[in-house]
C-alpha cells in the first residue's frame, strides 16, 4: 500500500488572486501530499467533479473576494448529494472569525487566515485525514 | 462509500458511477490489497475503448490541445476518459498536479472524466499504474481513452506501450532538437502535431519533421501525418481527429491490432515481473547483508568486480554449473 493524501487546491468564483493558493498547494506538496490544482474562475459545480473524479480526501478553497458565505456551503452542499459526505472541505482567505463559526456548524473544517505558517496548514489536514481513514 | 465492498463498486463502476470509478483508480493506484481482484475483474471487459497516448517535451501544449480534442470528440457524442500524468518530486512524494487548469471545460463536463496522476517513481513518463487506469476507464465504457504524459525529453517513451495510437506533440521552439530526437519520440509517434502554429518558425519544424520522417525505414505502411495545430485558435483540430481515426482504421484493415495488443500485453508482464523479481531482489536481507560483504571485499582490492557482481545474482543466473 503507498497511500498518498489528495487535496484538490481550488478557487471559486471571480476572485482572480491566487498566490495564497498557490503558496498552500507548494507546501502541500513539499509535504508529500498529491495536490491537484485547478485553477481560477472555478463554479462549485465543477469543483465538485473534480474532487470526485479524483477521489481526493479534501478539498481546499482559496477566496479573497467575500463571497465565502455562499460558496463553502454551497460546494458542501454538492458533495455530499454526490455521496461524499466523508471529504473534508478546509480553505482559507479574508474570513472574519464569527463567519468561520458559521461555517464549521455547516461542516465546513477549519479555515486559515492571512498570515498563518503553513506547518499549521500540513499539520491540520495530516490529523483530519489520519482520523478520517482510521 | 469508504468500506463499500469491493463487487458493488465494481457493479456501480461499470454502470457509469463516477464515484465508484474514482474509488477503483486509488485503489489500484495507491496498490491496495484490492488492486489484482479489482484486475482480474476489468480486464475481461476491456477492448471497447480506442486508446490514444499523447506526448511531448514540457510547455509543448499537450494539455490544452488535448482538451480542444477531447471536445471534438464530444461533439461526435464520444464519451472520454482521461489519464494526466505530472511529476511526482523524488525528494518529498508530493505532487502539484496542474493538468485540469488547460481543460476547464473538458473538466466541466460529466462525460469526460479526468484523472491526474502523479508518476509516483516511474521514469518512462508515465506512473506504474497508468495502463490499469486506462483498462479501468475502457471496463466503465468510455468511447475514447487517452493518456497525458509529463513533460517527456528523448528517453521517456513508455507511452509507446500503453496506447494504440500515439501522438507526438511539438512546438516551433523544439525545432533545433529535430535530430536528437530521432532516436526516440522521432520512432513513436503515429501522428505528429506541430502546436501553437501561429508562432515563428512552424512551417519549418513541419518540413524537418517531414524530412525526418522519409528517412525512416519504417516497414509499417502508415506513413505519420505531420499537422499544424494551435490550441488557441482552434486549429487543425478536425485534422488532427481524423489523423487518429485514420490509424485506427489503418490498424483494423491491416490485421495489426491483434499483434499490438499482444505485444503491449507483452511489454507490460514483462515490466510487472521484472518489478516484482527487483523488489524480491533487494528486500531479501540475506542478500541485503551479502552486498555489504562484497562492497567491502571490492573496496579492499579482495576480489574483481564481475566476480562481485556474480555473488550477488540469484541461483541459477551467476553463471556457475549447478
Amino acid at each position: 500500500m503507498d497511500r498518498k493524501i489528495r487535496v484538490l487546491v481550488a478557487k471559486p468564483g471571480l476572485d482572480g488572486h491566487d498566490r495564497g493558493a498557490r503558496v498552500v498547494a507548494a507546501a502541500l506538496k513539499d509535504a508529500g501530499m498529491e495536490v491537484i490544482y485547478t485553477g481560477l474562475h472555478q463554479t462549485p459545480e465543477m469543483i465538485v467533479e473534480a474532487a470526485i473524479q479524483e477521489d481526493v480526501d479534501v478539498v481546499a478553497l482559496s477566496i479573497l473576494s467575500g463571497s465565502h458565505m455562499s460558496h463553502f456551503p454551497k460546494v458542501r452542499e454538492l458533495l455530499d448529494a454526490a455521496g461524499a459526505t466523508d471529504m473534508l472541505i478546509t480553505g482559507g482567505g479574508i474570513i472574519p472569525a464569527e463567519d468561520m463559526k458559521v461555517l464549521s456548524e455547516q461542516g465546513i473544517g477549519k479555515l486559515f487566515g492571512p498570515g498563518t505558517d503553513t506547518r499549521e496548514v500540513v499539520e491540520y489536514i495530516r490529523g483530519e485525514v489520519s482520523s478520517r481513514n482510521s | 462509500m469508504n468500506r463499500q465492498a469491493l463487487p458493488q463498486l465494481l457493479e456501480a463502476a461499470f454502470g457509469g458511477n463516477r464515484r465508484a470509478l474514482a474509488r477503483l483508480i486509488s485503489l489500484v493506484e495507491n496498490d491496495a490489497p484490492e488492486r489484482s481482484a479489482i484486475l482480474d475483474a476489468v480486464i475481461p471487459k476491456t477492448g471497447g475503448a480506442w486508446r490514444v497516448g499523447v506526448t511531448g517535451p514540457p510547455g509543448a501544449g499537450k494539455s490544452s490541445l488535448l482538451e480542444e480534442i477531447v471536445m471534438a470528440y464530444r461533439e461526435r457524442g464520444k464519451t472520454v476518459g482521461l489519464a494526466a500524468v505530472d511529476p511526482t518530486s523524488p525528494f518529498t512524494g508530493g505532487a502539484f498536479l496542474r493538468d485540469r487548469i488547460r481543460m476547464a471545460r473538458a473538466g466541466a463536463d460529466p462525460e469526460v472524466f479526468i484523472r491526474s496522476l502523479g508518476s509516483r517513481g516511474s521514469l518512462g513518463g508515465l506512473s506504474a499504474q497508468t495502463e490499469a487506469v486506462l483498462d479501468l476507464f475502457d471496463a466503465a465504457g468510455k468511447d475514447m481513452v487517452f493518456v497525458e504524459t509529463l513533460g517527456v525529453g528523448q528517453a521517456e517513451l513508455d507511452v509507446a506501450e500503453c496506447g494504440y495510437t500515439t501522438v507526438v506533440v511539438l512546438v516551433p521552439e523544439s525545432g533545433d532538437g529535430i535530430q536528437a530526437m530521432k532516436a526516440g519520440l522521432m520512432e513513436i509517434g503515429d501522428i505528429f502535431l506541430v502546436n501553437k502554429c501561429d508562432h515563428d518558425g512552424a512551417a519549418l519544424l513541419e518540413m524537418e519533421l517531414r524530412a525526418a520522417l522519409e528517412l525512416g525505414s519504417n516497414a509499417d505502411s502508415w506513413k505519420p501525418p505531420v499537422i499544424q495545430t494551435s490550441a488557441i485558435e482552434g486549429r487543425g483540430i478536425a485534422e488532427a481527429v481524423e489523423a487518429i481515426e485514420a490509424h485506427r482504421t489503418h490498424l483494423a484493415q491491416n490485421g495489426q491490432l491483434p499483434h499490438l495488443r499482444r505485444r503491449l500485453l507483452e511489454r507490460r508482464l514483462r515490466r510487472g515481473v521484472e518489478t516484482r523479481v527487483t523488489h524480491a531482489l533487494w528486500t531479501d536481507p540475506e542478500r541485503a547483508a551479502k552486498l555489504e560483504e562484497t562492497l567491502d571485499k571490492l573496496l579492499s582490492g579482495g576480489v574483481g568486480f564481475e566476480e562481485s557482481l556474480r555473488a550477488l545474482l540469484p541461483e541459477g543466473l551467476d553463471g556457475e554449473e549447478s
